[in-house]
């Protein structure tokens, strides 16, 4: 395993909430006191101000999916949740990193940066901030190579995903058998 | 119509039909008190707020109906968090309503702020901060909605004091008003899995129902007998399903689990199919999982989802409603040609053996084949476990020491058969399971999964609140009654006649057992003391008649004393002897097939 579950163990479970004030919590505290563990999680507003929408990346081997799956849709307001199979799911993090970047390693940072087509977003006599955002096994990646040049401080966002699109329907459905979504229930 | 918060607080719950409340006034619910003095609803003044949601929760599982308990902000708040638990983890129906500082206060440690709904956020199936004093009736429509609906659980609501003295127009919310856009409890089963479970039945050679507290929540009982009935399965009740099918019957075979008889516990384990009702397969019941029932197919019915697979794999799991899927299952069976009673109704004390005497099958019929034949080596079966392993104890004749057990028996026999008895948690808890005959639905009020001590005198009080044509008879232990006792002035001075039963072996006689059989009898923190307090004198200064009993000669002239007393609570202290154990018992941690039964059984000797 990784620390970013960028392998076997994670799944993802996209869950549709009501966007109260607390729901976050009531998540994240079922998810402790159930001792599930969460490699990461995100949460923004959904296309409609009623509901959120919270991304988690689970670890299947804390507790069987289905269990996550039954006891998060027992809060009330969870209104649905989608599991994606990461082999099905277009998949994108955020990260922030600021680098060691004297004059000696400047020019190296930068180039990495160019390669992973990320950006300087801030410029320090000794150090750079680069952002990458991309498919987290990139960023994996990205963060092996640039560990060498010293990270002082970074900060990954945690991913978010959508089922990849059936390339024969051209009305943006998601494809068919992408997505297991669980009526709620209980 | 404008209305002051509380006013709309108070209206809601008299919308909901809420008769009865318990609860205790303080400084952020103060405002909410004020019209209670005009409200059609009784209000019960409990000395702790942790009384009133117990006597909520009494009141509850015998009614059905859900209770209700209110309490100020902060230590009022966290004073009823120990019921939300216990009323979480046994699916009982509770509102309780928490006054809350003041929304400008909230977040900067006011006197008496507590974060309720953080603290609660686990233990109740949903709670609400209310932030707008418009959203009063429609979050109590959803409480009730949420508390009674699906699983049943206790919800809390906390509402700021200056919510509740700003002015809104009233409303009453219509069904399609509620916002609860993520809540849709299932009720009927999936047609095709009930099939399924009814092809499991049919084919099954030693099967078992095991009914837990769903049958009672689902108001299942008559559904459950008719299925026990047609098919001559046997019946197994759990501590939370006491009452929920008859103890007198021939197909029942009591109390599983830790402390449940022998037949039950090793019918489990040797059957080939366990028809799971509303059970939940705690750990109390299956021992070590990994050797629980190991040839055993599952069917488990919960409406509960998460239940499914959660500890146990079930072959077939079907969500939804006990009742509702019970009687698909009935129509499912009749389906394939069982459409008559097997087993003979009634008759006390008969033995599963007995059951398919004289009950002819319908010539032309799966009846004919099944399961009278099929069934009739593993009732045999169950016949001669109930034959060689009987629950037993030896009570001399006075003035040796008086045993727990002939208490409860004495108990049973004397008092009217749909007697409410409520417990505490412990030995004296598990004595009365074991011995008193439950042939009622919701007659038996204790806490199951939680496990808190001082449950029985609460519970007992509101449970007699909710059923005043009952005798309701709390069976308590010394330990137990001394956390939460000062109820009995509640009761005293409402006039609730309730009857307590200390069965006083001046020990916290529960963990004294495991000390004795797993700690080589280093017994650590467990003494009281027989009569310090002089439960007698305290039971008479908080308004009871106190009876104080040390033989068992006198134990039928004293139930009969309290029995007679209908204007007051009545405390017995029966002085019971300390080195009386609960038999028989799996150990925690063991398979079921290691049950220890009591020793006088397999020759050796008893205290």
């Amino acid at each position: 395993m990784n620390m970013y579950g960028t392998d076997q163990r994670h799944h993802i479970l996209t869950v549709l909430v009501e966007n109260k004030s607390g729901v976050l919590a009531r998540v994240a505290s079922l998810f402790s006191r159930r001792g599930y563990n969460i490699f990461s999680l995100a949460v923004a507003p959904s296309d409609n101000p009623r509901f959120s929408r919270i991304t988690i990346v689970v670890d299947v081997e804390s507790a069987p999916l289905d269990q996550i799956v039954k006891q998060l849709d027992k809060l009330i307001p969870v209104v649905s949740i989608t599991e994606l199979d990461p082999a099905h799911s277009r998949e994108r993090e955020l990260l922030l990193a600021t680098v060691e970047a004297g004059p000696e390693s400047r020019g190296q940072v930068i180039q990495l940066v160019g390669v992973f087509e990320g950006k300087i977003v801030d410029v320090g006599p000794a150090h750079l901030t680069v952002m990458l955002a991309g498919a987290p096994t990139k960023l994996d990646d990205f963060e092996d190579l640039i560990r060498g040049y010293g990270i002082v401080e970074m900060q990954r966002t945690g991913r978010v995903a959508l089922p990849m699109l059936d390339r024969a329907d051209h009305r943006g459905q998601p494809a068919t058998g992408t997505a297991d979504t669980t009526e709620k229930a209980g | 119509m404008e209305l002051t918060g509380a006013q709309a607080l108070i209206k809601s719950l008299e919308m909901q039909h809420v008769e009865v409340m318990f609860g205790l006034p303080g400084g952020a619910i103060l405002p909410v008190y004020d019209p209670i003095l005009d409200s059609s609803i009784r209000h019960i003044l409990v000395r702790h707020e942790q009384g009133a949601g117990h006597m909520a929760q009494g009141y509850a599982q015998v009614t059905g109906r859900p209770g209700v308990a209110m309490a100020t902000s902060g230590p009022g708040a966290t004073n009823v968090v120990t019921p939300l638990a216990d009323a979480y983890m046994d699916s009982t129906p509770l509102v309780a309503i928490t006054g809350q500082v003041a929304t400008a206060a909230i977040g900067t440690d006011a006197f008496q702020e507590s974060d309720i709904t953080g603290i609660t956020m686990g233990i109740t199936k949903h709670n609400w901060l209310i932030t707008d004093v418009d959203d009063i009736p429609r979050v109590v429509a959803e409480a009730f909605h949420v508390a009674t609906t699906g699983r049943p659980g206790p919800v809390l609501i906390d509402i700021p004091k200056d919510i509740a003295q700003s002015t809104m127009t009233w409303y009453w919310p219509a069904p399609a008003d509620l916002d609860l856009p993520g809540y849709r409890p299932v009720t009927e089963g999936d047609p095709a899995l009930v099939m399924e479970a009814a092809e499991l039945l049919l084919a099954a050679e030693r099967p078992v129902i095991y009914a837990g507290g769903g049958i009672l929540k689902a108001r299942a009982a008559d559904a459950l007998r008719e299925l026990a009935e047609r098919t001559g399965i046997p019946v197994v009740t759990t501590l939370m399903a006491r009452g929920c099918f008859p103890d007198s019957h021939p197909l029942c075979l009591g109390m599983p689990g830790m402390h449940g008889n022998y037949t039950a516990v090793t019918a489990m384990q040797k059957s080939d199919l366990l028809i799971a009702l509303g059970s939940r397969f705690d750990d109390r019941v299956t021992g070590k999982v990994s050797a629980f029932a190991p040839g055993a197919k599952v069917i488990h019915v919960d409406i509960d989802p998460a239940e499914h697979n959660k500890v146990r794999a079930a072959d077939v799991a079907i969500a939804g409603d006990c009742r509702l899927v019970v009687e698909e299952l009935l129509l499912a069976l009749e389906a394939r040609g069982l459409s008559h009673s097997e087993a003979t109704r009634g008759g006390r004390g008969g033995s599963p053996s007995d059951a398919v005497a004289g009950a002819p099958a319908a010539p032309g019929t799966m009846a004919e084949r099944y399961p009278r034949e099929r069934l009739a080596p593993w009732r045999a079966q169950l016949g001669a476990w109930q034959e060689r392993y009987p629950l037993v104890y030896d009570q001399q004749p006075g003035p040796g020491p008086l045993k727990p057990q002939f208490v409860i028996e004495c108990l049973r026999d004397q008092t009217p058969e749909d007697t409410i008895v409520a417990s505490g948690v412990g030995q004296h808890q598990m004595f009365a399971s074991q011995w008193w005959q439950f042939d009622h639905p919701y007659t038996w009020v204790n806490s199951g999964g939680l496990g808190t001590m001082g449950f029985a005198v609460p519970s007992a009080i509101g449970a007699k609140v909710g059923r005043p044509d009952k005798m309701v008879w709390a069976v308590d232990g010394d330990g137990c009654f001394q956390m939460t006792a000062q109820e009995l002035v509640t009761a005293s001075s409402e006039r609730i006649p309730v009857k307590i039963a200390i069965l006083n072996n001046a020990y916290l006689g529960m963990v004294r057992q495991w000390q004795e059989m797993f700690y080589e009898e280093r017994y650590s923190e467990v003494y009281l003391s027989p009569d310090l307090p002089d439960y007698v004198g305290w039971a008479e200064s908080m308004g009871c008649v106190g009876i104080r009993v040390e033989s068992p000669d006198d134990v039928a002239t004293a139930i009969d004393k309290a029995n007679s007393v209908d204007d007051r609570p009545v405390v017995v202290d029966f002085r019971t002897d300390a080195f009386e154990k609960v038999f028989p018992m799996v150990a925690a941690g063991s398979s079921n097939d290691d049950i220890i039964v009591d020793p006088s059984l397999i020759g050796g000797s008893r205290p």
